[in-house]
């Protein structure tokens, strides 16, 4: 079991700060993405992307803005578990919660604060009427060994980066590889799209485009696709495997049964105060919340991870006095033993 | 500058009329996020989500497809013929009376 003092869910911007913001207070945390990677919406969609509205900061491409945060919080070591998403919480008698991801990690904590955003990202998928009886079953929407593939018959779809390049990787392991896309035109990197040209020229991976994989057939296992042509009508083609490659998007997904009060798909808080959701010791930070006046911008998680922070350091230490105090004041001092500070003037006497 | 009329369909058949400002820089996807009609926006505006996809039913002369656009529009499901993406939009004093339907959420 991870133990910690603040349990985040969401690693996007307003997560990752509030691990600075606790850190100044000594307080442990521990971050749980549903993505591989930190960052959330600015690294999934939007890493080159320049943001304006950043106090201090007249332009910062959203993936810089990711890595600084990453670098501002590094002195206070925070944990991470990474493309696992939280599943279910439950309270102990001790009044800590445990949180427990779809992979069955556990983490305990006195606070939980969800900076979810929008939601964990999940795969999209395409509108097949039968699609999710396949799911394992032929279908998958995001490789996780490609040695399940080896010799076996796979039809991919999908315009993006993610199509081409695994359709080049399972060009050298699969016995038949098929990108199905609906444009002769891709959105992925120039290389990888001219790579898939020249395996389609030698036969090694069968390009149809200006197509859309319309049916799923197979009785217990995916035995064919049914492919619908602009200008050649229905095409019929046996796999073994189809991998539909479009990308991900947010759902707020399990969060919403954990018994918090959800308005228009954000959770209700305490805006006057401290954050805090209807379920005492579980805050709401950032876009995930919602309430009179809610502004979804990155500041507004900044300034709510703050007074979230104290709160929970009051939650913990309720006995203890805490008195806010300014970085310029004093320093930083990380949990990593490193200590930054303002250097001390030096006063010197003339003559 | 006076505001313009938009009808938006929403993805239960029910028709909104509503106002929307010309001076404001705003697009569809904002518009309907203003109403508090069922858009995402996911993305926030950049063309990168489809969240804000929709059909359009008049017959006004849109603002012409940008890459970005027709490339998103390439990727994202029950595409027609008229879909677009509301973010790319601008509300102009040209698209007063717009039709719109919104596209099955994805």
């Amino acid at each position: 079991m991870i133990k910690t003092d603040i349990l985040i869910i969401g690693a996007g911007p307003t997560g990752l700060f509030t691990v600075f913001e606790a850190g100044l207070l000594k307080l442990k945390t521990h971050l749980i993405d549903a993505l591989p990677q930190p960052g959330g919406q600015c690294s999934e969609i939007y890493p080159k992307k320049p943001i304006y509205d950043i106090p201090g900061f007249p332009e910062i491409l959203a993936g810089d803005l990711v890595n600084n945060l990453m670098e501002q919080i590094k002195p206070f070591e925070p944990g991470f578990t990474l493309g696992e998403r939280a599943e279910t919480i439950e309270r102990l008698e001790d009044d800590t919660f445990v949180v427990t991801t779809n992979r069955g990690t556990k983490h305990n904590a006195p606070v939980v604060a969800i900076a979810g955003g929008l939601g964990s990202f999940e795969p999209r998928k395409p509108p097949i009427p039968n699609i999710v009886d396949f799911e394992d079953k032929g279908v998958a929407y995001i490789i996780r060994d490609p040695e399940v593939y080896r010799d076996k018959r796979v039809v991919i779809s999908g315009g993006g980066d993610s199509a081409l390049d695994w359709s080049i990787f399972l060009a050298d392991i699969a016995s038949e590889v098929t990108l199905v896309h609906r444009r002769k035109e891709f959105r992925g990197a120039l290389d990888s799209v001219e790579k898939v040209e020249e395996l389609s020229k030698i036969g090694k991976i069968n390009l149809i485009t200006d197509a859309e994989v319309k049916e799923l057939k197979g009785d217990d296992h995916v035995t064919g696709v049914g492919i619908k042509h602009k200008t050649e009508g229905d095409i019929h083609l046996d796999t073994d495997y189809f991998i539909p490659l479009f990308g991900l998007s947010p759902k707020l997904g399990p969060i919403g049964d954990w018994g918090l009060e959800i308005e228009k798909n954000a959770i209700k808080v305490n805006n006057s105060y401290d954050y805090q959701t209807n379920i005492p010791g579980i805050y709401a930070i950032g876009d995930v919340n919602t309430y009179k006046g809610k502004l979804k911008l990155i500041l507004s998680g900044f300034h709510e991870a703050a007074i979230m922070c104290q709160s929970a350091y009051q939650r913990i230490f309720p006995d203890k006095k805490y008195v806010m105090k300014y970085t310029t004041v004093g320093g930083v001092t990380g949990f990593d033993g490193t200590k930054k500070e303002a250097k001390k003037e030096v006063v010197k006497a003339i003559g | 500058m006076s505001d313009i009329t938009i009808k938006i369909k929403d993805r239960e058949g029910k028709v909104h009329e509503v106002q929307a400002p010309t001076d404001m820089a705003m697009n569809l996807m904002e518009v309907c996020k203003a109403y508090e009609l069922p858009v995402e926006g996911t993305c926030g505006g950049m063309a990168m989500c489809a969240s804000c996809q929709c059909y359009v039913l008049s017959d006004h002369e849109l603002p012409e497809m940008g890459q970005d656009e027709d490339l998103m529009l390439a990727e994202a499901f029950y595409v027609e013929d008229n879909s677009r993406l509301g973010c790319q939009i601008r509300i102009t004093p040209e698209l007063d009376g717009l039709e719109v339907e919104l596209a099955p959420e994805s």
